[in-house]
């Protein structure tokens, strides 16, 4: 099984290899690199592959809103050289276009918000598609046949549900924990297998993008402040057993400590991400800096190792943001006994 | 786009796609999915438990069954000994009895025969007083049957009443 595993890493890392060599091995040292970043960050194109002069892509919905124009729809191909695909200003469609970093702007440099279908947010749906799809069938099964032993997709989500429900959400957030069962599993879900599609040729790193942990660390933010009881609140705003004049200072830390949480969430899971997406980026890097075949061969070993590593990774990053987004659940929830034990 | 500038587009696709699939999935996925796993856990859990009062119960019978059957055990030792007494008083009473008879009839028989004895003496006395008197008449005749003889025995008789 390890084996097998090893070799099936091994293939993908000369799959990846193959697509982006005639890309990297053409070009100055710097282009042979900023593909990395390239693919770190968002895009208004999903590139999957070039062979010679000839890209892979997959074009995306542009969408923009703005206050005298109205809600308007474009493809990202409008914006582009069709030969190279490169992004320009010099390439602007009806007053909009998209530069060399990706960046949307207007011409007439007036004000507009964008809503549109990134390489992100293309993968987002994916994943909720493949979470939702697998999450249903799972569901189907006890429809179907009532509280049976799991079998199919049953036996791959029921394992998690438990965990989640008996390891995170009833350890970290105590009696009342059956109210967040269910935002947790999705949650776990959604980071789990957003992380692990990201990990395969072509994805988009999706969970390492900033927007998508912000949008989840809100969500435990809202649902920890929504439900805090009034130990909570009284923890932030009259710590207990602190004298008053002390208060003055206690109370504003309190406040920064409200919101640097869900901060720590948003950072741990981009930053997780992203620098696993890097590394392995690198590692594929390497053998075209120093154009060798024998550091090609080292780094492709090492990219399957790093593969096998981001894999435990994935896991680990979906077990960490559900079970501290329980923690701070759990600490708005719970039901202290003050007896100035501080 | 930029690494850590949060893009706008993502962030609405990401907040209201999540929602979308937080509602269906607790609508469809988790809610029937956790009350199954709670169905099956109670289930189990109260398999369990039948399973254990079941053997307390078996476990309690057991030693009922025991205490019975020492009780029985007790109540039959019982019973034995007491039978066994009760034959061995009957044994005695009727040897007891038996003696007791025994003696009386001898008793009786020892006292039968002593009249039997005492009648046939008397009657062997009689007898032989009948004999005596008749073998005296009969000699008596032979005797006498001459005068010379009567007178004789007349004189002596006379002479002995004049002596005395």
């Amino acid at each position: 099984m390890t084996r097998k595993l090893l070799f099936l890493s091994l293939l993908v890392s000369a799959f990846m290899l193959g697509f982006s060599s005639p890309t990297l091995a053409a070009g100055s040292e710097e282009d042979k690199t900023s593909f990395i970043m390239h693919h770190v960050v968002d895009s208004h194109e999903w590139h999957f592959a070039t062979f010679g002069h000839t890209h892979v892509t997959l074009p995306l919905p542009v969408i923009i809103y703005s206050g005298d124009r109205g809600l308007e729809f474009f493809s990202s191909k409008d914006f582009q050289n069709h030969e190279t695909h490169a992004f320009g200003k010099e390439y602007a469609h009806e007053g909009y276009f998209i530069d060399d970093h990706d960046h949307l702007g207007r011409v007439d440099g007036a004000s507009f918000i964008e809503f549109s279908i990134t390489k992100n947010v293309a993968m987002m749906f994916l994943v909720m598609i493949v979470v939702a799809y697998v999450s249903l069938s799972a569901a189907s099964h006890y429809k179907k046949n009532g509280a049976v032993a799991p079998k199919g997709a049953a036996s791959l989500i029921e394992p998690i549900v438990i965990f989640v429900r008996d390891e995170i959400a009833m350890k970290s957030i105590g009696p009342k924990y059956k109210k967040f069962v269910p935002y947790l599993i999705t949650l776990f879900l959604f980071i789990w297998f957003g992380n692990l599609m990201g990990l395969m040729p072509g994805a988009a790193n999706m969970t390492g993008n900033i927007a998508v942990t912000f949008v989840l660390a809100i969500l435990t933010f809202i649902l920890t402040n929504w439900n805090g009881n009034k130990d909570y609140w009284k923890h932030v705003f009259a710590t207990p057993g602190v004298p008053i004049p002390m208060l003055l200072i206690m109370v504003p830390v309190e406040i920064i400590g409200l919101f640097t949480k869900p901060f720590a969430l948003t950072v741990r899971l981009f930053v997780a991400i992203t620098a696993g997406h890097i590394v392995l980026l690198g590692f594929i890097a390497l053998g075209f800096i120093f154009e060798s075949y024998t550091i090609g061969i080292v780094s492709t070993l090492m990219v399957t190792f790093i593969n096998l590593i981001e894999l435990l990774v994935a896991t680990i990053q979906a077990y960490v943001f559900t079970l501290f987004s329980a923690m701070y659940i759990g600490s708005a929830v719970a039901e202290h006994e003050h007896v100035d034990h501080h | 786009m930029d690494l850590i500038t949060p893009g706008t587009g993502l962030i609405f696709w990401q907040l209201f796609g999540f929602l979308g699939l937080l509602f269906i999935l607790i609508k469809f996925a988790w809610k029937p999915m956790l009350a199954a796993l709670d169905e099956r856990e109670s289930s189990i859990e109260n398999a369990l438990k039948a399973a254990e009062t079941a053997r307390n119960e078996m476990a309690n019978l057991k030693t009922e069954n025991e205490k019975l059957l020492a009780e029985a055990r007790l109540e039959r030792d019982n019973i034995l000994k007491k039978a066994h007494e009760a034959s061995l008083k009957m044994i005695e009473d009727a040897k007891l009895e038996s003696g007791k008879a025994g003696a009386q009839m001898i008793a009786n028989a020892k006292a039968v025969i002593e009249t039997e004895k005492k009648a046939a003496l008397t009657e062997v006395k009689n007898q032989v007083a009948i004999l005596t008197l008749e073998v005296t008449e009969k000699l008596l005749r032979k005797t006498l049957s001459d005068d010379k003889a009567q007178k004789e025995l007349v004189d002596q008789f006379i002479k002995e009443a004049n002596i005395n």
